[in-house]
């Protein structure tokens, strides 16, 4: 059935080294269009090389990135901003730039990249995220003013200023309180529902993937070793690493 | 089966490859910089800005060395001059010292300290908490916003500060020669006039202009080019000053060098 969907991604032999680390090794993902599909691994398996690969941030030794139908090996840096734009990457710590305000941060890629806005629909906008994200008394604070969890909701609330419809989350709960948790996984839904997107999320943390994710991913060893919804993947794990996997994050 | 590319080997030793590698990525930045600059968008805003971070905050520094070194250059010259009785050259021999030399060099070493290391550390840090990362994602050159805004400004700033210091490092000089030879302002500034020639003060423009880049795309560099971690912010900030240093002592020989060809050709 998935199948049918239209693909937003599609990722085919996929091959990325450090030096002699060979972190992924003939990789092949698709992401389908309104699904949130969740990339699960352990630190350093090469989740966050991955979707670095898909924005342009770093350059595949071998195989194929398409994105959109378009192959971003083939872009120039011209064509690779313009597919830039239609996709949302909200960082692991967040990457707020330290020497603006909220508003600032928010204002910056947009200012950028849609000309002709009024200072009006500037305003309108900004304020109209920060509300998206539960946020709108933080407007004139710096970054160094907000909490981690704070951070994260404005730094996807940046993300989303430019209307992405893909969203790339790398490790949004990462170092984050339960609770805390719980409310930037809620938001990665509403994000999903609101300004229907198509996500992939990079998480060690399989509560988070639980509560996200449509699909599952588990990259281990630069390998897929298991693709599927979260019950197929872990409740009818075969594979001893997978099995394993799920052990360790004590959710049983 | 996995598809892994070898590791080269080096091509001469490790230490020399990293040293050639590092030389052609330093150019390939400067040679960026200059390709770059002319296009829009420009971040005038930001360049503003910088102007104001570079120009403004190393006020204080800079107006106390200059008025020191011009009150110390004036007291160590004075025993050498009175031995001939000419104490009295004191003025037009500071003015020259300082519009040729310490004007420029002083300015443009305490700069790399305090400006370099500011900059080095300020993108080093951006890079290790990926916000270099963020704009580029989003569409926005970081070259141009970070690298182009920070290297003018330190360019049409640094002469700026040559400027000023050398009229500090004057009236420091002046406060000692008024103290001690009884010289009004009026004639101490009527002999400073008369001693520097417009080759000086075009010459130490130009040296500043260099000075000035140097010390902001070597931050820049640096900065940009800083290995990941906070360990390397730190390395990218003491690598910028001491560069830069570097650099000024070398281009202050050549650019001397010049100056000197022109002046007795």
């Amino acid at each position: 059935m998935l199948s049918e969907r239209e693909k937003v991604v599609e990722i085919r032999g996929l091959v990325k080294s450090f030096g002699e680390n060979h972190v992924l090794r003939n990789v092949d993902l698709d992401l389908y269009k309104g699904e949130n599909l969740v990339v699960l691994g352990k630190s350093g398996s090469g989740k966050s090389v991955l979707i670095k690969l898909m924005v342009g941030l770093l350059r595949q030794d071998e195989g194929s990135i398409k994105i959109f139908g378009i192959d971003t090996l083939k872009l120039n840096l011209k064509e690779l901003n313009k597919l830039r734009l239609r996709i949302g990457f909200s960082f692991q710590a967040s990457a707020l730039y330290d020497s603006m305000t909220v508003r600032e941060n928010l204002e910056f890629p947009l200012v950028r990249n849609v000309k002709n806005l009024t200072r009006k629909e500037i305003d309108f906008k900004v304020e109209e995220l920060l509300d998206a994200v539960a946020l709108p008394n933080t407007i004139n604070q710096m970054p160094s003013e907000l909490s981690g969890g704070q951070k994260k909701r404005i730094g996807i609330a940046r993300t989303l200023i430019l209307n992405p419809e893909i969203m790339l989350y790398d490790e949004p709960t990462a170092g984050l309180d339960p609770v805390t948790c719980i409310e930037i996984n809620n938001l990665i839904n509403e994000v999903r529902e609101r300004y229907k997107t198509s996500s992939i999320v990079i998480t060690h943390d399989l509560t988070c993937a639980k509560q996200t994710g449509d699909r599952m991913a588990v990259l281990i060893k630069g390998h897929f070793k298991a693709v599927g919804t979260f019950e197929e993947v872990f409740e009818e794990a075969t594979d001893k690493q997978v099995k394993s996997f799920y052990d360790y994050n004590f959710i049983r | 089966m996995s598809k892994i590319k070898k590791v080269d080997k080096p091509v001469i030793t490790k230490n020399l490859d990293e040293f050639f590698n590092g030389l052609s990525k330093a150019f390939a930045f400067v040679k960026r910089f200059f390709k770059e600059v002319w296009f829009p968008p420009y971040e005038f805003k930001e360049v503003l800005r910088q102007c104001y971070e570079i120009g403004y905050r190393s006020l204080p520094l800079i107006s106390l060395t200059g008025f020191i070194i011009g009150i110390v250059f004036t007291n160590q010259s004075r025993p050498s001059l009175a031995e001939f009785g000419a104490t009295s050259w004191l003025p037009s021999l500071i003015s020259i010292a300082v519009v040729r030399a310490l004007g420029p060099l002083v300015t443009a070493l305490i700069a790399s300290g305090k400006v370099g290391s500011s900059i080095g550390a300020e993108i080093g840090s951006m890079n290790v908490t990926e916000q270099i990362d963020a704009m580029e994602v989003s569409a926005i050159n970081p070259f141009k916003f970070l690298v182009i805004t920070r290297t003018l400004a330190a360019t049409f700033m640094i002469p700026v500060l040559v400027m000023y210091t050398d009229f500090v490092a004057l009236m420091g000089s002046f406060a000692s020669v008024n103290a001690n030879e009884l010289v009004s302002l009026s004639t101490f500034f009527v002999q400073v006039f008369e001693a520097v020639s417009f080759l000086d003060i075009f010459s130490s423009v130009i040296k500043s202009v260099v000075f000035g880049f140097t010390i902001g795309i070597v931050g820049c560099y640096k900065g940009y080019n800083s290995s990941r971690g906070t360990e390397g912010v730190g390395q990218a900030a003491n690598a910028a000053v001491v560069m830069s240093m570097f650099l000024i002592f070398v281009e202050e020989l050549l650019i001397m060098q010049i100056v000197n060809a022109i002046r007795y050709a």
